[in-house]
């Protein structure tokens, strides 16, 4: 058996990928890829359009299937993990969520399903759970009402509280911010922040919106061709990782220690 | 804040399922004082007159109580089982293909079952043997056996359970197929077709005692394993990939749930024959007036399904007195209205 990638800036990674390539078909989308998660370290994947972040989250999420290389979860190949264990340890929030007739609450409730199993009894640690995470989306006040009224922000607030609720130590996040208005986009930051720091959760997310993504710890830029890099928000600005991957200019100002992307409004010229 | 502070909140905890549990009680309840009222019915409509059918039931001798407890009682009984059944595999079938017009017979169990007693009966015509080996099977056998090549048939042609659209597209293919080879062969013997089409268009009239144990043991052994993966249904709502990251067995789940479809819609088109509509409008109604939760959903389905057969058997055997209508015609109707009430409504609210 491969080795788990070990110590990345001196700590041992929740989840990572060695050479991992994945592909539908002729295509191949991600090529020989290794990277790792740490514990306690918000990550943001950056990258355009069809460079690969959804497949990379569904990848490590085991939801395609590597076409070689092996993604570890802990020091373990993560397809060796029982089902029930990993989704206990692993979270997945997917791009858009089907729309349901079941209330907020019983969605919450089934994202305790790797924990409580399929009689559906609730513990109070269970309930505890859904509540928390409810109560930090800011969606307890849909727990009685059936998905398919609520608006799509409401929704995916309460897919998040779904996510949240098992209580994993790795969290896969694709596009959390969508449908949401600037204060819950700001809320929602700030959640994976403290989930991150304070629980000690790697969290793993990729956001369009740039000035959100490099509020993350740690930055992962992917463009056409592959990595870019990997790294701090520091040095993917130092090395202006962001321009290679979106293969034209892309400006970030520094304002009190948040960095902002600002739009150019001058039109492209042919050489950029 | 820590996990045993009392909620201050409730959710979907103790008092909301108190609710909800109360809830369903008063629909079962419902469900039931319904279906004994059909039986009621069932028992004093038949070839003699209502007088006469009540004056049996109050006065029993010999002869009739031949008539009400061994062809009346197990007619309405087996036809609620019957019924139930379609009911159930309708409302996992629903689940399982994630939608509402999905059927118990889309695997193509009825093409099947109807292939099965067309080969049968064939049989029983054509030499000494045949009819002793029809006679072995009956016609119920051959109908059950017929669904479940039927079935096996479909999963192989779609190379298993894993992508429900080519799973629904092979059902297609082998219904019209096997379809159009049981036209063929009544085409070629057109002296079957009198007794075929009793089992075409559904009949409740063969159905006896022993066959009601049989449907009810098959309701017996669906539902339990239904009602218990009823969560993973639920979770399937969200979309597959996201059942799986919460730790589902997609695979396991479909093969085990599409099982009891097969199922329990072999044995009710053994029994009854192809009774269209009960399978598709079952889940509907109870969706309508009772909750989406695929636990409830699989409790009602049943017994909305049972009750809705019932009632086409009733009407089946009423309206042209003495004489009966094929309850498939019954169910289609019923079934067919239904779905344009929906249709009408939702174009109502826009």
């Amino acid at each position: 058996m491969v080795e788990a990638q070990t110590r990345i800036d001196g700590g041992t990674p929740a989840l990572s990928c060695r050479d991992l390539s994945v592909g539908y078909g002729a295509h191949i989308v991600i090529k020989n890829l290794s990277i790792g998660f740490l514990p306690g370290f918000w990550t943001s994947i950056v990258g355009p359009n069809g460079c690969g972040k959804s497949t990379l989250l569904r990848a490590l999420a085991g939801l395609e299937t590597a076409r070689s290389g092996t993604i570890f979860l802990q020091d373990r190949a993560l397809s060796r993990w029982p089902r029930r264990e990993r989704a206990r340890r692993v979270a997945w929030l997917a791009q858009t969520s089907a729309v349901t007739d079941l209330t907020g609450a019983e969605v919450v409730a089934l994202g305790r399903f790797a924990h409580s199993g399929w009689l559906a009894h609730r513990q109070t640690e269970d309930e505890a759970a859904m509540y928390r995470a409810m109560m930090a989306t800011g969606s307890l006040a849909w727990a009685h009402r059936r998905m398919s009224t609520l608006s799509g922000g409401e929704r995916q607030r309460v897919h998040l509280a779904r996510t949240l609720a098992v209580e994993a130590s790795v969290m896969l996040l694709d596009e959390p911010t969508t449908h949401l208005d600037p204060p819950h986009q700001e809320d929602i930051v700030r959640l994976l922040r403290e989930q991150a720091k304070g629980s000690g959760v790697s969290v793993v997310s990729a956001i369009h919106d740039l000035s959100l993504a490099l509020a993350a710890d740690r930055i992962v830029v992917l463009g056409y061709r592959g990595l870019i890099g990997h790294g701090t928000i520091a040095e993917a600005l130092t090395g202006d990782w962001l321009s290679a991957a979106f293969e034209t200019p892309v400006h970030v100002v520094e304002h009190r220690g948040a960095h902002l992307w600002r739009p150019s409004l001058h039109p492209r010229g042919p050489g950029e | 804040m820590s996990a045993t502070r009392p909620l201050p909140f409730d959710l979907g905890g103790r008092q909301r399922t108190a609710r909800a549990r109360h809830r369903l009680l008063v629909w079962v309840l419902c469900c039931l004082a319904v279906t004994v009222l059909l039986a009621f019915g069932s028992l004093i409509v038949g070839t003699s007159s209502v007088e006469t059918s009540l004056g049996w039931l109050l006065k029993p001798d010999a002869e009739s109580s031949v008539v009400l407890w061994q062809i009346r009682l197990p007619r309405t009984i087996g036809a609620w089982l019957a019924g139930a059944l379609l009911g159930l595999a309708g409302g996992i079938a629903q689940g399982v293909f994630r939608n509402p017009l999905a059927e118990p017979y889309l695997l193509g169990t009825a093409s099947g079952a109807a292939l099965g007693v067309t080969v049968t009966l064939i049989a029983a015509d054509a030499s000494f043997e045949g009819l002793a080996w029809a006679a072995k099977i009956g016609i119920t056998g051959a109908a059950c056996i017929g669904a479940a090549g039927a079935t096996l048939l479909t999963v192989s042609l779609s190379r298993g359970v894993l992508q429900t659209r080519s799973l629904l597209l092979s059902g297609v293919v082998v219904a019209f197929l096997l379809g159009s080879i049981t036209q063929l062969l009544v085409l070629s013997r057109p002296e079957i077709w009198r007794t075929m089409q009793s089992f075409i268009f559904g009949s409740t009239g063969f159905l006896s005692w022993s066959s009601t144990e049989l449907l009810g043991a098959a309701l017996c052994v669906s539902i339990v394993p239904a009602v218990l993966l009823a969560r993973g249904l639920d979770a399937l709502t969200l979309g597959e990939d996201t059942a799986q990251s919460l730790g589902l067995s997609l695979p396991k789940l479909r093969l085990t749930l599409l099982g009891i479809v097969s199922l329990a819609s072999a044995t009710a088109v053994g029994q009854v024959g192809v009774v269209g509509f009960v399978g598709l409008i079952a889940p509907h109604i109870v969706r309508e007036t009772l909750s989406v939760n695929h636990r409830q959903l699989l409790i009602g389905a049943p017994l909305c399904g049972g009750a809705l057969l019932q009632a086409a058997d009733l009407i089946s055997r009423w309206v042209i007195r003495p004489s009966e209508l094929p309850v498939g015609a019954v169910t289609a109707c019923l079934g067919g209205s239904y779905l344009i009430f929906l249709l009408w409504r939702r174009s109502r609210r826009g």
